[in-house]
């Protein structure tokens, strides 16, 4: 257990270093803060707190992150045997759509901007809460009825098309929910638009006195470039499902062959969303890495402009390759090419954030607990699905790995082995600030390597399938592929038992975890400076910033790093 | 921070540039002008100018809407930057298909015979 | 460390209107405008996605295009057009004279704005009702009958034209429909700022909420700007 009390002068963390055994005494009575200043449903509901409502977006993505994972576990037993003997075909592809839909739009897309950017990011800037506190608490319905809309459509009987909702199939051919779950969609996407805005506006105009942009932590940068994605992109996908919607009902002929209209059309609008939807999903992943690569290994961040302004060029690269979702959709060839070349660039910027990372590590006293666990499982999986979509670029290999297990194994490595890595090392790194206590360390270790076992024993064995030639969506196989489904199937289970740890743990910590000072990974930052759980109106005086974040030490330790 | 302390009536009072009712009267009368001019331009055969024509005349009265109706001439840049990325961003997704599109459908869903 | 909020209290500290999470007023209304120019570079796309639909299309299906352009009423439009360019001008006067704390200025041109933006509604319902009566919503009572090519000769039905003039006319409804939409919001958002300008709550130190509806209303104006010469006013030759 390597938690530092603040302000201890010696070095940290050096192997066999006794841990610091006692809490500052401040803790034991417990003062005012934004959890035990009222209670009740109304002061939960009506909140305008960003912390409180950040821990109502945590309740509610839990919830649709254990409907995607239900989903996710029965896909993998119904893959253990190559006969299609636990469902049809028809539900078979439900479950995937939905697994795909929940997973996508109402798990990944909100979970690290609505839990830890909603909780932290005004704490980080200095401010006692986002601009637009009651637009934020808005966001918040808009994305629960956008959930009420989905799960109606799932109850009453699901839906088949994918989660990508493919024209003609999603207008003329499905007899499911599309139109529901299109809704949902839609307005589910207004919640991620307030969101973005609510964080540009925070970040542009409440930064604290003498906090520069070049002092801002990289978590608030990567959001910065998320935020830019969510404004710009999230309109274009909404008014896509719509028209589908309105195609669907009243056959307007906009993507259908039959009058002139063009599915790729369709393709078109729906990925220059969809991609930088993934960059959604992996920027603030990278921000928390950041964040703990730096906190736990208690060094300044190396290379910190580099990391931050590549956040922003990876989310502008983002909307230029959307067309590499179709290089065998009918999308002319020339248009492939040149898709398929940005798409490279896109791999600069984050193998700049890799290297960064990496040489932040290099000679700092590195600490293995549970949040570095999650960033060095992120830093790893990460470089793998960034490298195998460097072979999805690439024209001529995706014409043989395309819709195939390959290229399920490539984004499951960046949503699974990325943005949930990086959300659950963030989850572990803040719950002492959250909550106000600490989980259980040693639990928390084996959560975080059984994660990283899991998942690299479910999804490995997918990139030998796909590229074997297994493609994605079915459930009937050829006999030769049973042994790596099961080995899929195998490494979902113990996937499925990472996950519930974490559940069970900080649920446990909420009431009888020890209680956490104000700094318990003795890391720099202005959320590390206030209480744990911080008061209502997050600093008790206004923070003046006179240095840049991340400055660990004293002059004579720096030069010593 | 000691500048907003040595003034703090430079943060408290808005002061915004209050454009005059001349100019508003000016803009508005050039936006009543432009939208007769691309009315009568629709009726004149310029080939394949007619809709650059039309393009030119709204953009042109656009513009007026945004640097004076909104203020956009005296905000802050970053104004400028947002609006900027918003258009980037839906000429890149016009450009890009566009490109696509138009040669696809002209190569696989044209109709040469009508 | 010393304490901003307490070193130097602004002078609009105490404003009834300033949130308690801002230092200033003044602070509160940039945040105020960014987000609202924020929202609109939203809109942008918004649009913009219908809009690349239009662009493509046009270009492919001029012919069609062409067709079912010249079944709108273009003196409807221009009028429409007109229409909202003053209720453009009376918004801007509305905010200017709330910029001078002139309440009632104030008021007179925000119900102005109103009465012209309704005017403008009232207008597209003729125009939509034209369109039902002669079977030009898309689905299935569509029927091209009513629509002539260039050469003034109706459109065969079955025909590929005829069959694209349909996509026109989904983005035609689409696109205005959206845009309809947009007024149908703003009319009571600038409803209620009226009434919160009559009662007083609007001064020269704080008349944010207007000033944002207004850029929101003139954005509104902006995409009309656009859409009438791209619907209304494609010509046959070209």
């Amino acid at each position: 257990m390597s938690t530092h009390t603040g302000g201890v002068p010696e070095p940290y963390g050096r192997p066999g270093a006794p841990p610091p055994p006692e809490r500052p005494a401040t803790v034991a009575r417990e003062r005012v803060n934004y959890l035990n200043v009222s209670y009740g449903v109304r002061s939960w509901l009506l909140t305008t707190d960003h912390k409180r409502i950040a821990l109502l977006y945590l309740g509610a993505i839990t919830v649709m992150f254990a409907i995607g994972g239900i989903f996710a576990t029965l896909i993998r037993l119904e893959l253990i045997t190559p006969q299609g003997d636990m469902v049809q075909s028809e539900t078979y592809n439900k479950l995937f759509t939905m697994h795909g839909v929940v997973m996508v739009f109402f798990f990944l897309i909100p979970s690290i901007p609505a839990v830890l950017g909603n909780f932290l990011i005004p704490i980080m800037v200095g401010a006692r809460d986002l601009a637009f506190p009651r637009i934020n608490l808005l966001s918040w319905y808009v994305y629960m009825v956008g959930a009420a809309f989905t799960m109606y459509a799932m109850i009453t009987g699901g839906v088949d098309t994918g989660w990508t909702f493919y024209v003609p199939y999603s207008t003329h051919y499905s007899n499911t929910h599309v139109i529901a779950t299109g809704l949902g969609i839609f307005i589910t996407g207004f919640s991620s638009i307030l969101t973005g805005l609510n964080f540009i506006v925070t970040i542009h105009k409440m930064r604290a006195p003498g906090l520069t942009w070049w002092r801002l932590p990289l978590f608030v940068w990567a959001h910065y470039a998320t935020s830019l994605i969510m404004i710009l992109g999230t309109p274009v996908i909404a008014v896509t499902v719509l028209m589908v919607a309105l195609e669907r009902g009243l056959h307007l002929g906009i993507f259908d062959p039959a009058l002139g209209g063009d599915p790729v059309l369709f393709q078109h609008l729906f990925w220059f969303y969809s991609h930088p939807a993934v960059y959604i999903m992996i920027l603030p992943a990278m921000g928390v890495v950041s964040e703990l690569v730096q906190g736990m290994s208690r060094k300044k961040v190396f290379g910190y402009s580099f990391i931050a302004v590549s956040s922003l060029a990876i989310a502008m690269l983002g909307f230029l390759v959307w067309g590499h979702h179709m290089f065998v959709a009918g999308q002319s060839v020339y248009a492939g090419l040149v898709f398929s070349g940005i798409s490279y660039l896109v791999a600069i910027p984050s193998a700049i954030k890799v290297f960064n990372w990496t040489a932040t590590l290099y000679k700092g006293s590195v600490s293995l607990d549970t949040p570095m666990l999650y960033a060095v499982g992120f830093i790893g999986l990460f470089t793998i699905g960034g490298l195998t979509g460097l072979f999805l670029a690439a024209l001529g290999l995706d014409v043989h790995v395309h819709d195939t297990y390959f290229v399920v194994a490539h984004f499951h490595y960046i949503m699974v082995g990325g943005a949930i890595m990086g959300y659950l090392g963030g989850l572990h790194y803040w719950w002492p600030k959250i909550s106000g206590r600490l989980y259980p360390e040693m639990w928390g270790r084996v959560a975080a390597i059984t994660i990283f076992m899991g998942f690299n024993l479910t999804f490995f064995p997918q990139f030998i399938l796909g590229y074997l030639g297994m493609p994605r969506r079915y459930h009937y196989y050829p006999e030769e592929f049973q042994i790596l489904h099961v080995m899929s199937s195998a490494g979902a289970s113990i996937l499925a038992v990472g996950y519930l740890l974490p559940l069970v743990y900080f649920t446990w910590s909420m009431r009888y975890g020890p209680r956490a000072g104000a700094n318990p990974w003795d890391a720099r930052g202005l959320e590390w400076e206030i209480d744990s759980p911080p008061p209502t109106e997050n600093f008790r005086v206004q923070p003046v910033v006179t240095d840049r974040t991340y400055e660990y030490g004293s002059e004579e330790e720096a030069r010593i790093v | 921070m000691a500048e907003p302390a040595a003034h703090p009536e430079a943060h408290a009072e808005p002061h915004d540039h209050i454009v005059p009712v001349g100019t508003y009267i000016l803009v508005f009368l050039a936006l009543m002008v432009g939208t007769g001019g691309t009315v009568a331009a629709s009726y004149l055969d310029l080939g394949i100018w007619n809709t650059p024509v039309a393009m030119l005349i709204a953009v042109t009265k656009a513009s007026l809407v945004v640097f004076f109706f909104m203020h956009l001439k005296y905000s802050p840049k970053l104004y400028w930057v947002w609006v900027g990325a918003a258009i980037f961003f839906l000429a890149q997704l016009i450009l890009g298909v566009g490109a696509d599109l138009l040669a696809h459908l002209f190569l696989n869903l044209g109709n040469p015979g009508t | 460390m010393s304490s901003l909020s307490e070193a130097a209290p602004a002078a609009g500290a105490h404003h009834p209107a300033l949130r308690h999470h801002f230092d200033s007023l003044a602070t509160q209304k940039e945040s105020s405008l960014l987000g609202m120019w924020v929202f609109i570079a939203q809109e942008i796309l918004f649009f913009g996605g219908m809009l690349t639909c239009y662009a493509v299309y046009r270009n492919v299906y001029y012919d069609a295009f062409a067709a079912g352009s010249h079944h709108l009423d273009v003196p409807l439009g221009t009028v429409n057009t007109a229409v909202l360019i003053c209720s453009s001008l009376t918004m801007a006067l509305g905010v200017h004279a709330a910029a001078l704390g002139k309440r009632k200025a104030t008021v007179l041109f925000l119900l102005l704005t109103i009465l012209l933006g309704s005017v403008f509604l009232g207008i597209k319902v003729v125009e939509y009702a034209d369109k039902f009566h002669h079977h030009l919503v898309p689905g299935p009572t569509y029927s091209v009958e009513s629509l002539r090519d260039a050469k003034g000769q109706p459109l065969l039905e079955d025909s590929d034209i005829a069959r694209h003039s349909e996509i026109f006319f989904a983005l035609y409804f689409g696109l205005t429909g959206l845009h309809a939409l947009h007024m149908i919001i703003g009319i009571p958002i600038i409803a209620f700022m009226a009434w919160s300008a009559w009662r007083g709550r609007f001064g020269p130190a704080y008349y944010t909420p207007v000033e944002i509806t207004g850029l929101y209303w003139h954005f509104v104006d902006i995409v009309w700007i656009f859409l009438f010469p791209l619907l209304y006013l494609i010509p046959h030759h070209g």
